[in-house]
């Protein structure tokens, strides 16, 4: 086959990427700098600086980087202990962490709205044992929770891998020339884990600011991220000049942690690729 | 009956240095033993090293040699014995603490670093000063002649390149001794002999002890002061170069030392042999009379004569030029004989074999089964 039939290959990917990213993309950024009649204007884009919207923003941010702080604190020392686990089948450990990820995204949601309410299960099994009920259903802590639960395993993954990487006579070569395990620690395991920790970040920040079904289901309508502003226009206002504003601010922010985190090392998980 | 093995495999005190005035022992391995999974590695290991000394540990897979490096790089645990470094025991003494420094099999250079980072790591945990550690990169660089290499990648150096980058890493410690795992078993032949005069060299201006881990005779008789020929997780003997390739002590050194001759063959009496059938005057005394023994003839012993001049007689079978010397398969009284020479001679050609009773080698057979010849697939 020569070169340019085996380019022909790359048709079917070529369609499908103008008609489901490059024409949408181009619709948000028409529909963001125009009003209904179709004059150009700033106002979808300004909208952002009022005090709802802002605030929207703000605890989407805020939630985002707690998410992502507590899936980091979560899964490095889970990856560590995968890692150096001395068993044969390591990688059907790995699978039964990933298990989850192949459930549908709602239905465990669900599950956890069905643990989490007043009358859920977790209540009930407190009451049985005398203790008092909790009641986090429709605050943000119940969204960090789903938040971190749904997005664990694209921390975990990423930094494990780093770590099967790191050659066994890297860390005794460390040892040999007289450093204790602290030493090889922030020296060897750190650095050589660092790509993993920084796909992590991206896999898990980028979704969890942008996410909208966690906070309409563990919330209650009570919590409001920037998501849920940007779906009610959509969705339940049909606005969608406001929408394509929203959505526009929230692509540059997740532009802005993309390109903070690549400062810090050269993506090499693929984590960027996959968002 | 161990016991009296090992006590048997005692160092001679004539050997090649002994000029110089005695050096004390540096390193004592004590009845070490270390099994892996149920199956025994080293059995009541002994030896020492002295100081400044090149000792080079020889032997096939398995025999326990990269395990006594391991050991005493602090990378493993006895279970039984002692190791004593400096007349102080450091059975116990976590790796990052002992006064020595490894060369790995694999280079293990730190990929995330530069060569001189690479360098600079030892002395840096030792809190070294900025100065002290630039002057040492640049002497160690110029040391395995890779001046000007400082801030490149791990990744652009060659095999060879850096093999000397590692041990490079490991001299700037000062250790007292350097132990090496087969560091130049990944690199071609050319760079192999020059890293082998490198290594040579480093020794000379250094001054520290080198415990040298391989599978190459070659590479073991061209370096060494003395060599620990290993088999099994028990010494078959321990000698100078000299000492191990004239006058192997059984068939399994003979035989792992270059290519041999190793026949059965029976004591009659004193200086003399019988070999497939011939009587053969040999040098060797006082294995009593019809003694089963094994004779060693080197290849290079072995004399090709006009039928009828030499001591038995066959067919040359085969022949392969080596460059310096032809080898031959000479087929004689049913046994196949690795002859070298200069000389050329055509295949099926009749002719006769010569030894000279000097070049004849007798060995007890191996007293227990630990001991016994094992075939080496080279």
């Amino acid at each position: 086959m020569n070169k340019s039939k085996k380019q022909l290959l790359a048709g079917p990917y070529l369609i499908w990427i103008i008609g489901f990213i490059l024409l949408p993309l181009l619709m948000i950024v028409y529909y963001a700098f125009t009003e209904s009649d179709g004059s150009f204007t700033l106002e979808n884009i300004t909208a952002i600086t009022s005090h709802a919207n802002f605030s929207a923003l703000l605890l989407s941010l805020e939630l985002g980087v707690l998410c992502t702080v507590i899936c980091l604190v979560l899964a490095y020392p889970l990856a560590m202990i995968l890692n150096g686990m001395q068993i044969k089948n390591q990688s059907f450990v790995v699978f039964i962490f990933m298990l989850p990820m192949w459930m549908n995204f709602m239905l465990r949601l669900m599950a956890w709205k069905q643990l989490l309410a007043k009358n859920g299960v977790l209540n009930v099994f407190l009451s049985t044992l005398g203790l008092p009920n909790l009641s986090i259903m429709n605050t943000t802590m119940a969204v960090v929770l789903g938040m971190v639960y749904d997005f664990l395993p694209f921390m975990i993954l990423p930094i494990y891998n780093s770590m099967g990487r790191i050659r066994k006579d890297w860390i005794e070569a460390a040892k040999d020339l007289g450093a204790n395990n602290i030493t090889i620690f922030i020296k060897i395991i750190l650095p050589l884990t660092l790509s993993g920790v920084i796909s992590g970040i991206v896999m898990v920040f980028v979704p969890s600011l942008t996410s909208f079904a966690i906070s309409q289901i563990l919330g209650g309508g009570k919590v409001l991220l920037i998501g849920n502003v940007i779906e009610q226009d959509f969705i339940h206002g049909s606005q969608w000049h406001a929408g394509s504003g929203l959505s526009i601010v929230l692509m540059i922010f997740v532009l802005i942690s993309m390109a903070l985190t690549g400062l810090f090392g050269k993506d090499e998980e693929g984590g960027t690729a996959l968002w | 009956m161990k016991k009296a093995h090992f006590n048997g495999l005692k160092r001679k005190t004539n050997e090649k240095g002994s000029y110089k005035k005695m050096k004390k022992n540096l390193i004592e391995f004590i009845d070490i033993s270390k099994s892996y999974n149920g199956s025994l590695v080293l059995d009541e290991f002994n030896l020492y090293v002295r100081e400044n000394e090149f000792v080079t540990l020889l032997g096939p897979s398995g025999c326990g040699k990269t395990t006594t490096l391991r050991l005493l790089g602090g990378f493993e645990k006895p279970d039984s014995g002692k190791i004593l470094f400096d007349s102080k025991d450091i059975t116990n003494l976590p790796a990052n603490e002992r006064k020595l420094n490894t060369v790995f099999q694999k280079y293990s250079l730190f990929p995330h670093m530069t060569i001189a980072e690479n360098i600079a790591f030892g002395l840096k945990i030792s809190k070294k000063s900025k100065a002290y550690i630039d002057d040492k990169i640049k002497y160690a660089l110029k040391l395995v002649n890779l001046e000007g290499f400082e801030n490149r990648s791990v990744d652009s150096l060659s095999g060879g390149q850096q093999q000397r980058i590692a041990i490079a890493r490991a001299i700037v410690n000062e250790p007292k001794v350097l132990l090496l795992d087969e560091p130049l078993g990944a690199l071609d032949l050319k760079l192999r002999q020059n890293m082998q005069y490198e290594l040579m060299r480093l020794k000379e201006e250094l001054g520290i002890t080198f415990v040298y881990v391989t599978h190459d005779q070659e590479e073991a008789l061209t370096m060494s002061d003395t060599i620990v020929v290993m088999n099994q997780g028990y010494i078959q003997q321990i000698g100078t170069p000299e000492d191990i390739y004239n006058e192997p002590k059984n068939a399994f050194v003979a035989d792992f030392i270059g290519h041999s001759n190793i026949l059965d063959g029976i004591m009659i009496e004193d200086r003399l042999v019988e070999i497939l059938g011939v009587k053969m005057p040999c040098v060797d005394e006082g294995f009593g009379q019809n003694c089963p023994v094994d004779v060693v003839i080197r290849p290079e012993d072995v004399k090709l004569v006009e039928p009828g001049e030499g001591q038995m007689e066959g067919d040359i079978t085969s022949i392969i030029f080596k460059g310096v010397h032809y080898e031959y398969d000479v087929m004689a009284n049913g046994y196949e004989w690795l002859v070298h020479t200069t000389k050329y001679v055509p295949v099926n050609t009749h002719v006769g074999i010569n030894v000279t009773p000097f070049n004849i080698q007798i060995m007890h057979k191996p007293e227990s089964s630990d001991e016994e010849v094992v075939e080496i697939d080279e």
